[in-house]
């Protein structure tokens, strides 16, 4: 028992938390009487730090941190024998773990946890709204479960399943034995959790959840209950383990790919996490600093954000605006591009044809990183921000449609001429293509100024980030997931249940948000229990609708538990796809590839005889082979 | 398939065009928007509906027929030209539509002479709505009720007393959010007489869906003569006044005070009605239509006022809220006087 303490692990994670909780009431009686603060113990403040010190405590203990704590204490660091590598039982993933794959399927499976307890959020807020008047839950707990729901399907969703894909699927995609910072990669995936639980708890905490929504816009932040802090402490942890991610990801991109893969043989989906993880990098402590901001004025009354000329303060409403949209803009390419690159591996490879225009689909990422950062303040057109920038973000706005399109039409482009396998990842692919283009086209009416002036905060705003982040996002996360199903597991899911999954979320899909545009322009508000008459017909419909997506929902996951238990298995290529990843065994041996990979040839060359994208010889064997290449690569 | 594309677009904007999207135009800048929004509705509708005929055209043509499981497609790499065209078109669409969207926000938000300013407070979880100098020496007016008179162009400066809240009256169209330490405004002209919600777009805590008041467009006579009570009165006069009526006074009496103050807002302030000395025209002329009706029908009138509409008025217009915020016997004195004129 004494050695399970002492080592790394939950045992040593338990002991760590609680003195994290102790050094929480210690730090804080300390600081308080020695400020000769009234009464010297306090609840909030204890909660505050607690929020903060326990989980870092409980990471030490649990060995995230093990190897560089010896190595920065001039210890001898324990030779690296790769007993943290791969997994033999389920009980390794529930463990510090080095391997790619391990923390990939830990990322996707946690990720879709939290879908479903998002998921299962929005099902009561459309059980409160299938009538106006108040049914189900009071105006404040209506808050919370919008402020939760729309924080955990951003934060521990759709962001980190698209790391948690890539971190499987990238490392063998460029032909890579693993992530070029392991530890640092397993790290990143335990702040996850710890993100999502706080925001889960927040509920417990006394005055309620978080109910400023998950933008916490100040002045509003700042005055409510302790459960904003979970939110605001909760951001720093997800934000954390993005950047930390994102940094892995370059780094192995540009530093680990095999022989032969110029930047221009790379399969998009690499693009797309490169372009994804400057995205991350560069914007992510913009989120963190508008949420320090408020963590300080809610905690040391800094006046950031407090204003009233009679009481002296002077503070910037809007800065946390600006501050928090220069992340949260990005934000929407970061959920957004990993599905782009998902998309296209998945055209390619099921219409049997090479991606039309792959030096465009590229430059286009590239555009839309640069233009992405130029366009925050076109959701504060009616903040009372100055008039004039309006115009400028309105322009940079609509331009961004331009890349976007580039990568819509090239997608159909692939398609023409194809031999379509109209199986499920193709099914979700096709219905992301169309569903996305609706999310895009109302975007481009939400560029233009005096339509925004009327519809921004109501439900067509509602609308259009679902058919983007739903009908967009999630589409192509269900179709890379049912895609690399074979590969991450080893199994094939039932094609059946996954043709009724894919037909379910669909209609149902359109019904609760097509119908959310028309309320929206009808003058219904967004983030409201209650509700005018003449809208009651409308959110009956929506409501119902919105079960079926939580019906579909169920199917998914018993195809994916069945299937991962008891499915048929796979072979190491069931798609016949030209990737690295599908030229090594299902699921892959612990270090990826038994002999180093050459690549030779692009990623995508279906349709000419005998194209082949990587072979597994020495590049000097490799050598006669690269005349298959059809364009001419450069680095 | 380019046939069937352009079928298919025309019956999608005739269709789209024929659809009410939007709710009631009360003021200049509610024509301009929506005329903007349907140009966008044409241009965007060829765009969707080009993709979907081109993703079901492949699916129908390109599907893998039994037999061609092996087989692959054409492998094309790209073709430049259609790729310029596909970025030089829509780029020069979206300037386009963004000089337009310039032309009509300059129109919606320029400032005219003979503006009528109106100071908006909101505050959790309440509007106030003050007119500067309208009052007996200059003195300002505040009200919870939103009065505008017609077609004359109203500035609206906002401030927030706590946290953020939005000024917002979709049939307006216009909104600005009413943030702490500043003062923003809108314009708007209203063009349309009638009974508008003002609704607070920005979520500001517990009571935000409740954060709901009336904003009522009247006739430039009508205004004036609510103006000219509200500057005499001391303050917003106190819905439901039972406690204010005389000791003693008869039902008939207590009625017409309710008729002339208590209501909120008064009967007076819409009603013509000789015997109580009022004479506004929002409402239909109570001295013309009640003329021998009986007391159910004034009782209905008042609590349901949608019930039964008097000839060449809309629907919509009268507060259908009398039953909540005027006491039992404020409206069994209300019928009682209503009922004697109409006897008259």
């Amino acid at each position: 028992m004494a050695a399970r303490l002492r080592a790394p692990g939950w045992y040593r994670g338990a002991w760590t938390f609680a003195l994290g909780i102790g050094f929480a009431y210690g730090l804080t009686i300390l600081l308080r009487s020695l400020l000769g603060a009234d009464p010297v113990l306090d609840g909030n403040a204890v909660l505050t730090v607690a929020l903060i010190a326990a989980p870092l405590f409980f990471l030490v203990g649990f060995g995230g941190f093990d190897y560089w704590f010896y190595w920065a204490a001039g210890k001898p660091t324990r030779p690296e024998d790769h007993s943290g590598h791969g997994a033999q039982s389920w009980k390794d993933y529930f463990r510090i773990n080095t391997d790619h794959k391990v923390i990939g399927i830990q990322y996707t499976v946690t990720s879709f946890f939290f879908l479903l307890v998002g998921g299962m959020l929005a099902m009561l807020i459309r059980a409160e709204l299938a009538a106006p008047g108040s049914q189900f839950v009071d105006a404040d707990t209506y808050n919370g479960l919008f402020s939760v729901h729309a924080s955990i399907l951003i934060f521990l969703f759709i962001i980190p399943v698209f790391a948690g894909l890539a971190n499987f699927v990238l490392p063998l995609m460029i032909g890579a034995p693993d992530m070029a910072f392991p530890r640092l990669n397993a790290l990143s995936y335990w702040l996850l959790p710890i993100a999502g639980l706080m925001m889960i708890a927040s509920f417990f905490a006394p005055g309620g959840s978080f109910s400023s929504g998950w933008t916490a816009y100040a002045p509003l932040s700042t005055d409510l209950p302790i459960g904003q802090t979970f939110f605001t402490v909760a951001v720093q942890f997800a934000g954390a383990s993005s950047v930390l991610t994102a940094l892995n990801f370059l780094v192995t991109i540009i530093t680990m790919r095999a022989p032969g893969m110029s930047f221009w043989r790379m399969p998009l989906l690499v693009w797309a996490n490169f372009s994804t993880s400057l995205l991350v990098v560069i914007a992510t402590p913009f989120i963190a600093a508008s949420q320090f901001f408020v963590l300080l004025d809610r905690s040391l009354g800094f006046n950031f954000f407090q204003t009233g000329l009679a009481a002296g303060n002077n503070g910037d409403v809007l800065m946390y605006q600006h501050v928090f949209w220069f992340y949260s803009h990005p934000a929407v390419y970061i959920m957004m591009l990993p599905g782009f690159g998902i998309i296209s591996e998945i055209l390619a490879v099921k219409a049997r044809k090479p991606i039309f225009g792959y030096r465009m689909m590229a430059f286009s990422l590239l555009a839309i990183v640069v233009l992405g950062f130029t366009v925050w303040a076109h959701h504060m057109f009616v903040s009372g921000m100055q008039s004039w920038i309006r115009i400028p973000m309105m322009i940079t706005t609509a331009i961004i449609a331009v890349p976007t399109g580039i990568k819509v039409f090239s997608w159909l482009a692939t398609l023409w001429r194809g031999v379509l396998h109209l199986d499920t990842p193709m099914l979700f692919a096709l219905g992301f293509l169309t569903m996305f283009t609706l999310g895009g086209i109302s975007g481009v009416m939400l560029a233009i100024i005096p339509i925004t002036i009327h519809v921004s905060d109501t439900y067509f705003i509602v609308a259009h980030i679902h058919y983007v982040l739903f009908g967009g996002s999630l589409f192509t996360i269900f179709a890379g997931v049912y895609y690399w199903f074979p590969k991450m597991t080893g199994r094939m899911y039932d094609e059946t249940l996954g043709k009724l999954h894919f037909w379910l979320t669909f209609v149902g899909f359109n019904m609760t948000f097509g119908p959310m545009h028309i309320i929206g322009l009808q003058g219904m508000p967004r983030r409201v229990s209650d509700y005018a008459e003449k809208f009651a017909g409308w959110n009956l419909f929506i409501s119902i609708s919105s079960f079926v997506v939580g019906l579909s929902t169920l199917v998914f996951v018993y195809n994916m538990i069945s299937s991962w238990r008891g499915g048929a298995r796979a072979g190491a290529n069931p798609w016949r796809a030209l990737t690295l990843e599908w030229q090594v065994s299902s699921p892959p041996p612990v270090f990826n590839f038994d002999a180093v990979p050459t690549v030779v040839g692009g990623p995508y060359e279906y349709g000419i005889p005998g194209a082949v994208h990587g072979i597994f010889k020495t590049p000097a064997e490799a050598k006669p082979a690269g005349t298959v290449a059809t364009r001419p690569t450069s680095e | 398939m380019l046939v069937l594309g352009v079928i298919a677009s025309a019956v999608g904007i005739a269709l789209a065009l024929t659809i009410n999207w939007f709710p009631t135009q009360a003021s200049t800048q509610a024509a301009d928007i929506d005329h903007l929004f349907n140009v966008l509705l044409v241009v965007s509708i060829p765009v969707f509906v080009g993709v979907e005929v081109v993703v079901l055209f492949c699916v129908w043509k390109f599907r893998m027929r039994p037999g061609e499981e092996l087989k692959d497609g054409v492998p094309i790499h790209g073709n430049t030209r259609v790729e310029v065209v596909w970025t030089a078109v829509p780029a020069m669409l979206l300037v386009g539509l963004c000089t337009y969207a310039y032309v009509v926000l300059h129109r919606i938000e320029k400032p005219l002479p003979n503006s009528m300013v109106v100071n908006v407070t909101g505050e959790q979880f309440a509007w106030t709505f003050e007119y500067p100098a309208q009052g007996a020496g200059g003195k300002a007016v505040t009200s919870d009720v939103l009065y505008l008179p017609k077609d004359r162009p109203v500035q609206f400066r906002v401030r927030s007393a706590d946290v953020i809240h939005d000024f917002w009256v979709p049939d307006f169209r216009m909104k600005i959010d009413a943030v702490p330490g500043l003062t923003t405004k809108y314009r708007v002209t209203p063009t349309r007489l009638g009974r508008y919600a003002v609704v607070c777009a920005e979520l500001c805590g517990l009571g935000h869906a409740a954060m709901r008041q009336n904003a009522y467009v009247v006739t430039p006579v009508a205004f004036k003569t609510w103006m000219a009570k509200q500057a005499g009165a001391a303050g917003p006069a106190p819905a439901g006044g039972g406690a204010k009526t005389p000791a003693g006074g008869d039902l008939a009496a207590r009625g017409r005070q309710v008729f002339t103050q208590s209501a909120s807002p008064t009967c007076g302030a819409c009603h013509t009605l000789a015997d109580a000395g009022t004479t506004a025209t929002t409402g239909p002329n109570l001295g013309q239509v009640l003329k021998g009706k009986n007391a159910a029908f004034i009782r209905q009138s008042i609590l349901q006022p949608n019930a039964q509409i008097a000839k060449g008025y809309g629907p919509n217009i009268m507060p259908p809220n009398f039953g909540s915020t005027l006491s039992k016997q404020d409206i069994d004195a209300l019928v009682a006087y209503l009922e004697k004129v109409a006897a008259k």
